[in-house]
Parts: C-alpha cells; sequence; structure tokens
C-alpha cells in the first residue's frame, strides 16, 4: 500500500464513517482489507483502490467502511452500565414516566445487536413493573451487515459466553445445534435501521435513554463535540445518556454533564438544563425525600 | 490469597485453565475427579472451583451435591466447565447450585467473564 493510497483510505473513511485513523495504522488497514480485497477478487490494497476511484463501485466501498468500522460488541459489556440501568435509570423512569407509561431506548451503535438485547433482557427482567407499558428499543448501525446479523438474533456459543449470565441464556435463548437464538418475544422489542451518525438522526424523535458506547472514541474532536449537541437534543430533558468506559464529555462538550455517583452515565448539562429538570435520579431522590 | 480449585481429569485443561486464572490473581489447586477434589475441600475450602462434568471415579455433578452439604461448602463460586452444553444439562447443574456454566472451548475472555458475573473479579 502506498502512503497515497493510505491517504485516500483515511479520507474516504472519515468521510463515510467519522473513523479518524493517525498516520501510524497501515496494519490495521491491511488486516482488515486484504481479505476483503482478494475476496473480491483483487491482488490487494492497491488494486482496491483504484477500483474505487475508477467510480461504479459502491457496493464495494460500502464493504471497505464496513469492514474497517470496528464491530466487536459483547452482552452487558463492562456490566456497570447496565447495574445502573437496572438499579437506578429504570426505576426512576418508571416512576417519572408512570402517567405516560412508555418508554424509548436507543442504542447509537448496536452493531450485532448484543447491547440492545442486553437492555431488552433487562427490562424483561422488570416483569409485572412494566405490564402494559409501551417499550421501544431503536438499535442503530452504520453497517447493513451487522443489523441483519442482529435481526437474526443467532449468536455463537463463543459470544452467548461473554458477559450474558447462563440463568439468562437459558431463560431468554433457545438452542439450534451449535448456535443459541433469542427467543421471538425478546426480538420482537428491538427495532432495527441503518444510520450514520455523521448525518442527520433527528428523525427517531426524542429518547429516555440513549447508549451511545464505544463509538464516540474513534471520531475526532470536532466530530464527537458536534454529535454530542444533535444527541443533546434527541434525550428527553431528564433523560440519561451511556458512554463507553474509556469515553466522557469532559473537555470536549458542557451539554452533558456525570450523571452524580454513576460512572458512565450523563445528563444534560447546564447548557441544555433550560428545557430540563433535575435527572430522573435525582428527582426521585428528591420526591422520596419529601 | 484467593484460591480456586479446577476440578478436570484433562491434565492439559487443567493447564490451560491454571495459566488463566493464574493472571487472575488465583492460587490454583487441583485434582483430577471429584473424590480427590473433595479431599481437597476438606483440608481448605476454596473460593471458587472450576469444575468438568465427565470425569472417573466421582463426576462433577455429583462432587457439587457433595459440597453443598459440607459445612462451608455453600461458600464456593462454583462454574461448571464442560463440553455438556445442552439446556438440560444447565439445569441441572443450576438446580444443584452451580454458580455459572462455561461451556467448552473456552478461552480467557469467557473464563474473566464468567468469574466477573459471579463476583469474583
Amino acid at each position: 500500500m502506498t502512503p497515497l493510497d493510505y491517504d485516500y483510505l483515511r479520507k474516504l473513511l472519515k468521510e463515510r464513517s467519522g473513523l479518524d485513523l493517525s498516520s501510524d495504522k497501515q496494519y490495521l488497514v491491511e488486516s482488515r482489507l486484504v481479505p476483503l480485497a482478494r475476496k473480491s477478487g483483487l491482488a490487494g490494497i492497491p488494486e482496491l483502490v483504484q477500483r474505487m476511484k475508477g467510480g461504479g463501485a459502491e457496493a464495494l466501498t460500502s464493504e471497505v467502511v464496513e469492514a474497517m468500522t470496528t464491530n466487536e460488541t459483547f452482552f452487558f459489556r463492562d456490566k456497570i452500565p447496565f447495574d445502573h440501568l437496572r438499579q437506578t435509570v429504570l426505576p426512576a423512569l418508571l416512576q417519572a414516566r408512570a402517567a405516560r407509561r412508555s418508554l424509548r431506548i436507543w442504542c447509537a451503535a448496536s452493531s450485532t445487536g448484543q447491547e440492545p438485547y442486553s437492555i431488552a433482557m433487562c427490562l424483561k427482567e422488570m416483569g409485572a413493573a412494566l405490564a402494559g407499558w409501551r417499550t421501544e428499543i431503536v438499535a442503530t448501525d452504520l453497517s447493513q451487515a451487522v443489523l441483519e446479523k442482529s435481526k437474526t438474533g443467532i449468536f455463537s456459543q463463543f459470544e452467548v459466553q461473554r458477559g450474558l449470565p447462563i440463568q439468562l441464556l437459558v431463560k431468554y435463548f433457545t438452542q439450534i445445534g451449535e448456535f443459541w437464538q433469542l427467543n421471538a418475544d425478546v426480538r420482537a422489542m428491538v427495532q432495527h435501521r441503518q444510520l450514520n451518525l455523521l448525518q442527520d438522526f433527528s428523525h427517531l424523535g426524542t429518547f429516555d435513554v440513549i447508549f451511545c458506547r464505544n463509538v464516540l472514541i474513534y471520531f475526532d474532536q470536532e466530530t464527537k463535540t458536534d454529535i454530542f449537541a444533535r444527541l443533546a437534543k434527541m434525550l428527553e430533558p431528564d433523560g440519561v445518556l451511556a458512554l463507553g468506559a474509556a469515553e466522557s464529555v469532559v473537555g470536549i462538550t458542557s451539554v452533558f454533564k456525570p450523571y452524580p455517583d454513576r460512572r458512565g452515565l450523563y445528563c444534560l448539562g447546564t447548557a441544555s438544563v433550560a428545557r430540563a429538570g433535575a435527572p430522573i435520579g435525582l428527582r426521585a431522590a428528591a420526591s422520596a425525600v419529601r | 490469597m484467593r484460591t480456586c480449585l479446577v476440578v478436570d481429569d484433562s491434565s492439559v485443561i487443567r493447564k490451560v485453565a491454571r495459566r488463566i486464572l493464574e493472571g487472575l490473581d488465583f492460587q490454583i489447586v487441583e485434582a483430577e475427579d471429584g473424590e480427590k477434589a473433595l479431599e481437597a475441600c476438606k483440608r481448605a475450602m476454596p473460593t471458587a472451583v472450576l469444575l468438568d462434568w465427565n470425569m472417573p471415579v466421582m463426576d462433577g455433578y455429583e462432587f457439587l451435591g457433595n459440597l453443598r452439604r459440607m459445612p462451608g461448602g455453600d461458600q464456593p463460586k462454583v462454574v461448571f466447565c464442560t463440553t455438556e452444553n445442552d439446556v438440560a444439562h444447565i439445569a441441572r447443574a443450576l438446580h444443584a447450585g452451580a454458580n455459572e456454566y462455561i461451556m467448552k472451548p473456552f478461552d480467557k475472555d469467557i473464563v474473566t467473564a464468567k468469574f466477573q458475573e459471579v463476583g469474583l473479579i
């Protein structure tokens, strides 16, 4: 791969997916794109770049973007955000939304489905507390391929053992040979849509909870600031944003601020708080004191 | 230091498990069947048990029943680690008092995730 080929790919990936590759990531590009080039009948990356530059290779370009965007995920990743969801966020939302009895949750980079389905299982585990409620989990990802896999709800033995408690496997999955499929009622709780976070997403409506985990880490500062500003408009005034363990809003934006004592969770910051009340957990705590 | 009793009739599996668990700061005790594992528990109750199902002399399921009836035998977190990967076996193991269940083949990520799940890490 020549430096010119690498520059072309860096620009393409930045424009299409926001992926911000530093100048020393040639090894990553080679490890992901050489197999794709060979699968497409091309000798290597120079030929792949040539084909894309030649035009009329939109499908191939999409495959390149999908191959380069990281899709690693597993059930209940990092555990703590899901503990917070179960112990703090959902109980507080049950109180705050008691009148309208509906919840909307968005997984903004849902990959092969482990995260939205983990949330769906959390909701299922709430049992009777959510009976009669309308719950909606919207799972979006840049990659149509991972969304298609997610829709099947079929996971390998390796995938179901990374983070998924065995009791939930037995309760919500059906074994199909060497694979495990989520039961239809859990799959039906998740709606899948292809979405590029660089583009307008206001049509999705507003949400009570947004999971946007382990995706912004790949974007440059300017792109992160822009996405945070647009995410803030998508969140209910008392809603909650969950970021990945290595991500934060600190030093990037003031539209969100850390949720008190709940690492990885954020609520709308002072800049956005004019249209907000206290974050749901604090509001619930305040009403309990009264 | 926290100890993990690795019970498996395969010395290769015990060696792989030892390497992974030592990396997670466990001191390892090994046993090649359920009977030897029970003797080890009588000498010193471990913090955790990584337990195969099919073994000569006494299998993992029988060992678990005996362990849970021993004084202090309710304390160790027991994680099955077996090729028996069907729902019926998993349900039996949970009913007998297993805390988690690993279906072989396994790797470090799976062992780590399962040990985290039961609060061992």
